[in-house]
């Protein structure tokens, strides 16, 4: 199901697919609940204590709300990079290695400047850089699927493991620590190369409107432009695009690069804004969970930063759950993950019903 | 084995594709069933086997009424069909390829089925070598691989959907040997085919279906005007069209071959002229669709020379052939024409092309409605294309050509419209005649190719083997070519 906006579509189809998908979501989310209850009474603790604590966990204070925003920034750049590459069909698991090589990209640029002299221009080559980064590893999919036809999920997902075997590398080899090298990362960066941020949040507001100009930018791009109307026909139907001229190959490198580009930039964000410096788990599975988020939102670009915070309240509420309830912090996972299965689940039934009326009806 | 069909129906909603056919097969004979593309042959002889359910009649086995579902049943009951596409397993060898479904438990039998294929082998005349990977081998063999499959699971009737098409003289001497003697041997052969050639060959007995009835069956020796009377109805008048004055040469085709369908396209070699309107008649399949693919720049050419307007193609991008003028329009529309999830505007924004980044929606908008109306295509601009009707998606691609336009490649472009929508179709394309663009369509309703081109092109097997003027030919000449004799 491709997006529905209401300028594409007439109104009473319109009207239809919104019911279609509340009705899902509410299900979904049912499913979801019951199952996670589930496990929660399974490991012997208090179902409602433990989504309280969630919910205390993530939205209790401001300095937790700035919590859940730093995890959402990289997790909606990364959505929105993947709404190109789900547009034309792509399925770019490679977004986690993009998300390294764009934070690896932007600390090489960094390193130039630990003097802490021209922070400004090292700031900003080092996002330039770290954009190029994720681009460059996108692309080396992207040629692997055009001109030699490997799949771009395994390619992606080979090049996730080479890009973290570069980033360890790194951390342990040529940029550790004078005398140490340790899992806590290279050395920590000049203040003058951190991204300013509010005090009393710890939130960096050029992280938090760069994410929001993505998500606009994203918008515009696959609604009003030539090339998102490109990826939607070659998604729709690439055995077409000889009726219309369409270079394929080239509208999959070009949705490739805007999915890297953005995942880069996370990756970028991540380092100077979160963490000051090169951690060997950059990345925090935020590409793996960004997929999961463009799936769950229906490849919707509205919808998605939604349930990008769902999901980070999630990630940050149930850190609190080991301290509080012994239940190991992992289960915002297993809620994620069951929410994505159930919602694959519900809509492979719906269709599954749909096609069964279908033939009765023959 | 005697098979009896008695009052056989099957019906896709309004669709009568099997229309109360009555059959009657005799043990030891080779029976044919004759008929054009969608006579009803193939669902007739899918039901007898099991493939699909039928909705209403009975077949009858040695006079008792059998009732089974499956292919598996079918076997049971000693029928069994070798499809026109072969069922096997191609990275398989033979041996297991045959052992599939025969042997049983967990001991290795290999010996045992080797000795027995081997000599199945040996008394068909057969060439195959039971070690060889089965996607390595011939159509040709492959068919016979399963031939022999059938047999040694005790098949009394063999059904054969077109085995002719795509295999070689030699294999098909040696396939119609071997039915003579399974025939010589007691069990039944019905063979499926359009072709003349083969069932006056092999046949003892023919029956000819026509739009899913019955309309006559004949005994060797055969009289072939009254059976293909009996195959494609009584010749229609030739209409009669107002002369267009021809120009240049378009297209021009020597000795060109491609690969594709099942036949590909053999040494084809045809000069195309501005404002020629070409039907291209043959059985589905024959090569048509390659020659309008290759003629396209969508497939390459294995061999020869094309060139438009004298100047050379071969190795030219698709993209040249759009500069052209070369518009192809596929028979398939919403997997190869539309874009099935986009809007009526969005087909006409895409295909303004132009170098803006922006999409100019306004314009889309606007051009996508007076187009709408002026092709009656039943739609808003908003309605997406996979909510269509066929006659619909068919006149919203021909809103979508171009005017200058200097060669139409059309396939099969009144396929599944009502006849007020052909007509339309029809009309519409007449006017792309009187403006020197060449227009080419394939179709197969002959009728309609004789009431509408002015030059006919007849496929058989991969061959252009008859190209005549409408005017100095007729109904029996051309159905005569369809079915392979010129």
């Amino acid at each position: 199901m491709q997006e529905k906006n209401g300028m594409n579509t007439s109104a009473s189809i319109h009207d239809k697919a919104i019911v279609r998908f509340s009705r899902d979501l509410v299900l979904t989310v049912l499913v979801v609940v019951s199952f996670t209850t589930l496990i929660i009474v399974l490991s012997g603790a208090p179902p409602l204590a433990a989504y309280y604590h969630i919910f205390k966990g993530s939205l209790g204070s401001w300095v937790k709300l700035g919590h859940v925003i730093r995890v959402w920034i990289p997790l909606t750049l990364c959505t929105c990079g993947l709404l190109y590459t789900f547009r034309i069909g792509l399925w770019n698991i490679g977004v986690e290695g993009q998300v390294i090589m764009g934070a690896i990209f932007a600390t090489y640029v960094l390193r130039f400047g630990m003097d802490g002299r021209m922070a400004t221009f090292f700031l900003i080559a080092a996002f330039v850089a770290g954009v190029a980064g994720g681009a460059l590893w996108a692309l080396i999919a992207g040629y692997l699927k055009t001109k030699g036809g490997v799949n771009e999920i395994f390619a992606g997902l080979g090049l996730n493991f080479v890009a973290q075997g570069i980033i360890l590398w790194l951390i342990f080899g040529p940029w550790k620590r004078a005398g140490i090298a340790s899992m806590s990362g290279t050395e920590l960066l000049p203040r003058e190369l951190w991204l300013s941020y509010v005090s009393t949040m710890r939130l960096s507001p050029l992280g938090l409107s760069l994410a929001l100009c993505a998500i606009i930018v994203t918008a515009v791009m696959l609604r009003y432009t030539k090339i998102g109307l490109c990826l939607k026909a070659l998604g729709s139907n690439p055995n077409a695009a000889h009726i219309f001229d369409l270079n394929t190959r080239l509208y999959m490198l070009l949705a490739m690069v805007f999915a890297g580009g953005f995942a880069g930039l996370a990756g970028s964000i991540q380092v100077t804004g979160v963490y000051h410096r090169l951690i060997p788990a950059i990345s925090s599975n935020y590409g793996y969970l960004a997929l999961l988020v463009a799936m769950l939102s229906n490849y919707n670009v509205w919808i998605g930063p939604v349930v990008a915070f769902f999901f980070a309240c999630l990630n940050v509420g149930s850190i609190q759950l080991p301290m509080m309830l012994q239940l190991d912090s992992s289960l915002s996972g297993v809620i994620q993950g069951a929410l994505v299965l159930a919602a694959l689940a519900v809509h492979a039934w719906r269709i599954r019903a749909r096609r069964i009326a279908e033939e009765t009806w023959n | 084995m005697r098979i009896e069909l008695r009052d056989m129906h099957k019906h896709y909603g309004s669709i009568k594709a099997n229309n109360g056919i009555n059959l009657t097969v005799e043990e030891g004979t080779i029976h044919g069933i004759l008929g054009e593309n969608g006579a009803g042959k193939s669902t007739l002889m899918k039901v007898l086997a099991g493939y699909i359910t039928k909705t209403g009649g009975d077949i009858i086995i040695d006079g008792t009424v059998k009732d089974y579902h499956t292919p598996a049943e079918a076997s049971i009951q000693g029928i069994g069909m070798l499809y026109q596409e072969p069922l096997d397993y191609p990275p398989l060898t033979v041996l297991e390829n045959f052992m599939i479904g025969q042997a049983k438990g967990v001991s290795n039998q290999h010996s045992l089925f080797r000795e027995k294929l081997e000599e199945l082998i040996a008394h068909f005349n057969f060439t195959l070598d039971p070690d060889v990977i089965v996607k390595y081998l011939t159509v040709g063999e492959r068919q016979q691989l399963e031939m022999l499959r059938l047999l040694s699971l005790g098949i009394e009737v063999l059904i054969l959907d077109e085995p002719t098409t795509g295999i070689s003289d030699l294999q098909k001497e040696a396939l119609f040997n071997s039915l003579r003697k399974l025939a010589s041997e007691g069990k039944s052969i019905i063979l499926v085919s359009h072709k003349l050639k083969d069932s006056e060959a092999l046949c003892d007995r023919v029956t000819v279906l026509r739009d899913g009835e019955v309309t006559g069956s004949m005994e060797k020796p055969y009289d072939a005007n009254e059976l293909l009377a009996m195959m494609f109805g009584e010749p229609p008048l030739p209409s009669t069209r107002s002369a267009v004055d021809y120009g240049e040469t378009v297209l021009s085709m020597k000795n060109v071959s491609g690969l594709g369908e099942r036949t590909g396209l053999s040494r084809c070699t045809i000069d195309i002229r501005e404002g020629e309107m070409i039907g291209l008649a043959g059985l589905e399949g024959s090569g048509q669709g390659v020659f309008l693919r290759i003629a396209a720049g969508i497939t390459k050419p294995t061999e020869g020379s094309l060139s438009f307007f004298g100047g050379n193609m071969i190795g030219k991008k698709l993209h040249a052939f759009k500069k052209e003028g070369v518009v192809f329009l596929p028979a398939s529309r919403l997997e190869e024409g539309l874009m099935p999830d986009l809007s009526i505007q969005e087909h006409f924004a895409l295909k303004e092309g132009g170098s803006s980044f922006f999409v100019k929606w306004d314009e889309a908008r606007a051009e996508s409605s007076q187009k709408t109306e002026k092709f009656r295509v039943k739609g808003t601009p908003d309605t997406i294309a996979e909510a269509l009707s066929g006659g619909n998606q068919q006149r919203l691609m021909l809103s979508l050509l171009s005017k200058e336009s200097t060669l139409l490649l059309l396939e099969q472009p009144t396929r599944g419209l009502d006849v007020e929508s052909s007509n339309w179709v029809w009309w519409h394309l007449s006017k792309y005649c009187l403006r020197k663009t060449a227009v080419i369509f394939s179709s197969t309703d002959l009728d309609e190719i004789m009431s509408i081109a002015d030059r006919i092109l007849v496929f058989f097997d991969g061959r252009i083997i008859k190209d005549v003027q409408r005017d100095e030919t007729d109904a029996r000449e051309l159905a005569e070519a369809i079915a392979g004799r010129v």
